[in-house]
């Protein structure tokens, strides 16, 4: 026995309310992160992400009553993302309830904030998240990979790899790996990707983007995922947290 | 004391760790929870949680600005039930060494805090553990995995047991290497895990040790 590979289900909430594909009929509020999250919990969620999508300053302050409400009633563990641009964001998240903070583009527009996020509240608070995907101008990075913004419609000069080990050594202690190529395709995961970030990686990989069948979990881990995170295939309940965990442990793979 | 009939457990709120939901864990397994950096209600209390999150320095130096550790050495010399959790565990060692930094820690019990030795940490996501018979914490918990999140731990226990008292119960899990996963030390109880995060597991864990608070 040894540590378990974590199934987390990740939800797009705006203004302190999950927006975007979900259809639970059995839900009185389909659009409620507590009720959402303790439905996940209790299909054996291991993590849950929040990624916070609001478009406003002023929607902001809702995304720290929605942690803390789950927070009291949903004890796993909870990683919030999206539009986090300082360490201070960072603390009244994590005081709100939040366990994890995912960081992408403000990390990108000025690395030295995963220093000073790491250097405050230690590094397994700080998850990196990036959006990658196969450079469509060639030679624009080593590797092929490039990070993007903007929900992968822009490409920045990153090489994705060189980005990875320049947070793990500012102190990222995860990274949240989301394929633009696979993401929507529900063709699986983009094992290329996820193997080359796990060969490079002191810390935990999440494998993000391409999930549409039970069996493309196990695929990502056999590539080196420690953790695999999917949003649609749950929300649409084509398949549940329980249905991925039953396929994993049918192929040997230790689960919770 | 608590009021309502429900042991009373203070979590020491001295600026670590994730209080707001270990509060509501705590809740939720049947205690009169009230969170406070107060001295005198963090001695009065049934039991007293120690959280705590970040570097051992940092924890440290927490500690020390609100006379933490003279609070818990006060409880522990009247036998007076004390639980640590995540660094809040680790500050019970005599030193932890962080980035290559050496600071001493509340030396309750002796040992080091050092990094762990796997080719992958942090140490984050569910793991099982080996706890001894014996345990009163993981009583009627025998095959559940915790949620661990950290980089370091004690990784040795050498204390000779004393033939007049219960020997210590010292409950072990494995990431590159064993190291201590939990403790029961007389009034002295730790997990390295999170119980506020581990789910149903978590809640039964602190279920156990607040039964054990009025025995």
């Amino acid at each position: 026995m040894s540590l378990a590979v974590r199934v987390i289900p990740c939800l797009d909430v705006a203004a302190g309310r999950v927006v975007k594909g979900v259809n639970f009929e059995n839900l009185r509020d389909a659009g409620d992160p507590v009720e959402l999250a303790a439905l996940y919990a209790a299909q054996g969620a291991d993590e849950l992400t929040f990624l916070d999508v609001t478009a406003t300053v002023d929607d902001r302050a809702t995304v720290y009553e929605m942690v803390q409400k789950t927070a009291e009633q949903v004890f796993i563990p909870l990683t919030v993302g999206g539009g986090v641009r300082s360490a201070d964001d960072v603390a009244k998240l994590l005081a709100s309830g939040a366990d994890k903070v995912g960081v992408n583009s403000a990390a990108i527009a000025r690395p030295p904030l995963l220093n000073e996020i790491a250097d405050r509240f230690g590094a397994q608070v700080l998850v990196l998240s990036l959006d990658v995907k196969r450079t469509a101008v060639p030679g624009r990075t080593p590797s092929g990979f490039v990070v993007t913004t903007h929900g992968g419609r822009r490409e920045t000069e990153l090489d994705a790899l060189d980005w990875a080990r320049e947070a793990i050594e500012r102190g990222a202690g995860e990274l949240l790996v989301n394929s633009i190529d696979a993401d929507g395709t529900k063709d699986g995961f983009d094992l290329e990707l996820v193997g080359l970030m796990r060969e490079l990686s002191t810390v935990p990989v999440i494998a993000s983007g391409g999930a549409g069948k039970v069996e493309h979990f196990g695929q990502a881990i056999a590539a080196g995922a420690d953790a695999v995170l999917a949003a649609s295939v749950f929300h649409l309940r084509e398949m549940t947290v329980g249905d991925v965990k039953d396929e994993l442990r049918r192929e040997g793979v230790d689960v919770r | 004391m608590s009021t309502k009939g429900r042991p009373g457990v203070v979590v020491l709120d001295y600026g670590s760790g994730n209080i707001h939901s270990a509060a509501k864990a705590l809740e939720r397994a049947g205690a009169d929870v009230t969170v406070t950096g107060d001295r005198q209600k963090a001695m009065d209390a049934d039991g007293l949680l120690v959280p705590g999150v970040g570097a051992f320095s940092a924890v440290m130096d927490q500690l020390t600005a609100v006379r933490g550790g003279e609070v818990i050495d006060r409880r522990l010399a009247g036998g007076r039930p004390v639980l640590g959790i995540c660094v809040g565990m680790q500050v019970m060692f005599a030193d932890g060494i962080e980035r290559g930094v050496d600071t001493e820690g509340l030396g309750e019990w002796p040992g080091v805090v050092e990094p762990l030795k796997a080719e992958v940490v942090p140490h984050m996501g569910w793991n099982t553990v080996d706890a001894p018979e014996e345990s009163v914490l993981f009583d009627g918990i025998r095959d559940e995995r915790f949620y661990f999140v950290h980089s370091y731990a004690a990784q040795d226990w050498h204390i000779d047991p004393d033939p007049k008292r219960r020997p210590a119960q010292v409950t072990w899990a494995d990431h590159g290497g064993r190291f201590i996963a939990a403790v029961e030390n007389g009034p002295l109880s730790a997990t390295q895990f999170h119980p506020e995060k581990s789910g149903d597991a978590g809640i039964r864990l602190l279920q156990n040790w607040i039964a054990s608070l009025r025995r």
